[in-house]
């Protein structure tokens, strides 16, 4: 923990690289799993349905580090002038985001196994089943999948017009804290 | 008269004349025919909940037994409807028009003990192939289990051809396991 003015007001150059990483993954991810859904069987169907397991893979054990990490770095302080409830919507969706960084890439995987697929990533690791398979219990599961896909986009969107109200309107620079390049 | 008098005999010899272990009869409850191919590395596993056997199997003497198999393809379970459906269609099985697939037996040997190799024609889909499988018998209680497990080549049979022939994607290699109960056999 950095105790300089300067260090915290941004964020640590470790989570400004997996802020940004994980928002390409898990954005593409999103857009891959709406896509692939609507393919009728094929090939190119089962190409993506497996780069999107592992895709999806790969942002779980990704935010095991980020979580780890943001559990023993403090995040920068936001600005005094910012309203409480405004701090507390922050806040709010943040830990949303967080518990969805697991949630959706689980259900993926519990529901690939009930629907009788392990994962086996990138072809040569097989991981372990989550659940047996269950034809029922997929139907049930893939819905799951489904709606908190839906739910972790709604919190996206919700971000993203966040930080452009902070950069366009209320002009705190707010944005700066998580950009590559810091200008001030 | 002489004439249909003669062909009644022999009509009812050929009834009489049993072949070997004339009741036997699979279990089919108790038996299980699956299998499990690869795709992209993720083994996927499946069974037929339908299929019939036609039993002469006398382990003393492999060599004048023969068994017969029917498998209906549409009762292929892979645990996922819309797979199974897929699996239906002329690329894969082709089951609306080809409905079963039927394995059966040109040799029967013993390789000692429990053990027995049966060879035969197997054909899916109007193509015919020979195949071979190990299958090792336990008895008890009036019960008889075979089972054995051997591998076909997918594309021999033209199961998933045309796009679906890149063997990266879906392996060339189905492992086939039988699990078959049956009654009415003598013993070993
Ligand atoms: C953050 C990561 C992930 C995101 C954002 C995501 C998003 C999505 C979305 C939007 C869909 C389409 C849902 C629909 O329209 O019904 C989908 C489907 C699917 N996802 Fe994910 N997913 C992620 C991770 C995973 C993982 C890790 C797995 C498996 C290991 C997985 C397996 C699947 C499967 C099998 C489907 C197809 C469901 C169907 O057949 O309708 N996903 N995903
Ligand atoms: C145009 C796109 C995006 C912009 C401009 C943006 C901007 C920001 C900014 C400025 C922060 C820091 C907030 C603060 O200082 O308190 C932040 C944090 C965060 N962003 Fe984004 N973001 C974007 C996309 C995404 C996406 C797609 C995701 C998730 C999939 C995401 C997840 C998060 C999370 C979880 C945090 C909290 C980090 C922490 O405190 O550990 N962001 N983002």
């Amino acid at each position: 923990m950095n105790s300089s003015v300067a260090a915290s007001s941004r964020y640590s150059p470790v989570a400004i690289i997996l802020h940004w990483l994980l928002a390409v993954m898990i954005v593409a991810s999103f857009c891959v799993g709406l896509y692939m859904t609507d393919l009728a069987m094929s090939p190119q169907r089962l190409k993506l349905f497996n780069w999107h397991k592992w895709a999806g893979i790969v942002i779980l054990a990704l935010s095991a580090v980020r979580l780890l990490w943001r559990l023993s770095h403090r995040a920068p302080l936001l600005p005094v002038s910012m309203p409480g409830w405004q701090v507390a919507a922050s806040n709010a969706v943040h830990a949303l985001l967080y518990v969805l960084f697991f949630a959706v890439p689980l259900s993926g995987w519990a529901y690939s196994n009930a629907a009788g697929f392990p994962i086996v990533l990138f072809a040569l690791i097989p991981l372990p089943d989550l659940l047996e398979k269950n034809r029922e219990l997929a139907d049930t599961i893939k819905a799951l999948h489904h709606w908190l896909a839906y739910g972790l986009a709604i919190c996206v969107v919700l971000h993203i017009i966040a930080a452009l109200k902070h950069q366009w309107i209320d002009k705190d620079g707010l944005i700066s804290r998580m950009w590559p390049m810091s200008s001030r | 008269m002489f004439r249909r008098f003669f062909l009644l005999v022999a009509l009812a010899f050929a009834a009489l004349s049993p072949p070997v272990g004339a009741q036997q009869k699979l279990v089919v409850a108790q038996s299980e025919l699956s299998f499990v191919s690869k795709q992209m590395g993720v083994p996927v596993e499946g069974k037929f909940r339908k299929f019939e056997a036609e039993l002469n199997f006398e382990p003393k003497k492999p060599e004048i037994s023969k068994i017969a198999f029917t498998v209906d393809l549409a009762s292929i379970d892979i645990g996922n409807t819309e797979t199974e459906k897929e699996l239906g269609k002329s690329g894969w099985f082709d089951s609306l028009k080809i409905p079963q697939a039927k394995f059966t037996s040109t040799a029967i040997k013993s390789l000692g003990g429990a053990k027995f190799e049966v060879t035969g024609k197997l054909a899916i889909k109007g193509n015919t192939r020979d195949v071979t499988a190990p299958i090792t018998l336990t008895q008890a209680g009036g019960v008889t289990t075979a089972r054995g497990e051997f591998t076909v080549k997918r594309l021999e049979f033209k199961i998933g051809d045309g796009d679906w022939n890149d063997t990266s994607l879906v392996a060339n290699e189905v492992v086939v396991k039988l699990k078959l109960t049956m009654t009415g056999m003598s013993a070993l």
